[in-house]
């Protein structure tokens, strides 16, 4: 349950273990977000997939490679982090009950990683989906922000885990993210864009938990070790981001659209640095994702939303209507 | 006989133990007094407002459904006092969440019949500070002149 930075065997597995008494939380975030979780699970095959695959017919030659290369990049991602990244967590945890937490995060990831499969097995060749994963394989950064992220999470330094994990779930997933929202905004493949909708969602919450435990458990460092791990986290993200760079013109340069999901790649660097408690970093002259890119993602988070900055279609003039008690009811 | 907490503060938010929201509202630089926060837990009194106020108020990704708006605000939206005072809501969330982004404001902003001022993402970002300090400042401006009339 607590921090052990000894033998490399206490960091991989918990040396001893109690029977979890749920009716006894140290930490209440624990038992809210198991319960959103657990609200949230879905399985890919409740999604019709099916209905993309004449769209998928619509696709060019490049933007079908672009696709398949596309998600065996979010697909390695989450592979990652349901087989080791959670998983590297669990000796850290702070309570029995994140424990618990990061095992159904795991198996989540693991459900991602295979929604892939599913989405190829529906729409693609077994020769396309076999050049797919050995590209993934062979693209150099790829293999290198993959490469990145296990060595921290082989190291000992419980804290560090916890960043290179938010970063993670919280930006690195993003250029890959950028093209099903891109397709769906065109109203193609919008089927699969449900599917990665899914684990958009999930992502935020894993971001979010894996973000606030961060939090806390910095709150028992000194304050040297404290700034040790903000330019830490400074440092691999923009490590990370460099790399993310240069992936996002591999994949996007052909279709022209690099430029377009690096702002996508800003706006959700800033989104992990605020998981983990720190101010933002890009500034939003760079973080203005495309509008129609944003609402595929989320349709009431453009600016017409919002009074204060946008035309104010939100606005009620006037006095608040009268609500009696007994209809005061959620 | 416990009596609630007054508090004459323009802008009442809540924020879970995550205090994203409260980090929010601190950047805001709003002078004493004229921030209060809602109680963590729903055992504690709430707090009864005495003059109009903005609300905000965060969403964790549920669907629009119960449990949508956190039970903490209900507590404190039940005091039809509070309902009486409450001129608007600025939302906080996580895109991630798509069409229950900030769900919790525009399920108040509906049930009060307020406008939904804002929305920002997870503790906000600078632009979402100068947006909000300088939309207040007008918004209540606005309020003023119109109870004037």
């Amino acid at each position: 349950m607590t921090t052990s930075a000894e033998a490399p065997s206490s960091s991989t597995l918990l040396d001893h273990v109690e029977a979890i008494n749920w009716n006894r939380l140290q930490d209440e975030k624990d038992g809210e977000v198991w319960n959103r979780l657990v609200n949230n699970f879905w399985l890919p095959e409740k999604v019709p997939v099916s209905n993309d695959i004449p769209s998928w017919g619509t696709l060019t030659e490049e933007e079908k490679v672009l696709t398949m290369r596309v998600f065996t990049g979010l697909t390695l991602l989450d592979t990652i982090q349901g087989t080791v990244g959670a998983v590297a967590l669990i000796p850290h945890s702070l309570t029995q009950h994140e424990e618990a937490v990061l095992t159904n995060i795991a198996f989540m990831e693991s459900v991602h990683a295979k929604s892939y499969s599913s989405i190829f097995s529906t729409l693609c060749s077994t020769k396309e989906i076999d050049d797919a994963f050995r590209w993934s394989k062979e693209n150099p950064n790829l293999q290198r922000k993959a490469q990145i992220v296990m060595d921290y999470y082989h190291g000992d330094d419980g804290l560090k885990k916890r960043v290179a994990s938010t970063i993670l779930e919280s930006f690195l997933f993003y250029s890959g993210f950028y093209l099903p929202m891109h397709w769906s905004s065109r109203a193609k493949l919008t089927n699969t864009a449900d599917v990665i909708r899914l684990i958009i969602r999930d992502e935020a919450v894993h971001g979010y938990y894996i973000g606030y435990k961060y939090q806390r458990a910095l709150e028992q460092e000194t304050e040297a070790r404290r700034e040790e791990l903000k330019a830490y986290t400074f440092d691999l993200l923009f490590e990370l981001y460099e790399n993310e760079v240069q992936y996002t013109h591999d994949l996007y340069d052909g279709v022209g659209l690099a430029e377009d999901v690096k702002k996508f790649l800003h706006y959700n660097a800033n989104k992990a640095l605020m998981n983990l408690g720190y101010e933002a970093m890009f500034p939003s002259e760079v973080t203005n994702v495309n509008p129609a890119i944003l609402s595929a993602l989320s349709p009431n988070a453009d600016e017409n939303h919002d009074f204060f900055s946008g035309s104010g279609s939100s606005y009620v003039i006037g006095k608040a209507v009268e609500t009696e008690d007994e209809d005061w009811d959620f | 006989m416990t009596t609630a907490t007054m508090t004459s503060a323009q802008l009442i938010y809540f924020s879970s133990v995550s205090n994203n929201t409260h980090r929010f509202v601190e950047k805001l630089q709003l002078p004493d007094g004229e921030t209060a926060r809602l109680p963590l837990r729903t055992a504690e009194e709430t707090l009864q407002a005495t003059e109009p106020y903005v609300l905000v108020v965060p969403s964790y990704g549920a669907d629009g459904g119960s449990g949508s708006v956190p039970k903490q605000v209900i507590k404190f939206l039940n005091v039809e006092s509070n309902r009486r005072l409450l001129r608007g809501v600025i939302g906080a969330g996580n895109t991630n969440f798509q069409e229950s982004y900030c769900i919790a404001g525009d399920i108040i902003a509906a049930k009060c019949g307020v406008p939904h001022l804002y929305r920002f993402e997870l503790m906000g970002t600078e632009h979402d500070v100068s947006t909000v300090r300088q939309g207040l400042e007008e918004f209540w401006k606005q309020q003023s002149s119109l109870s004037a009339v």
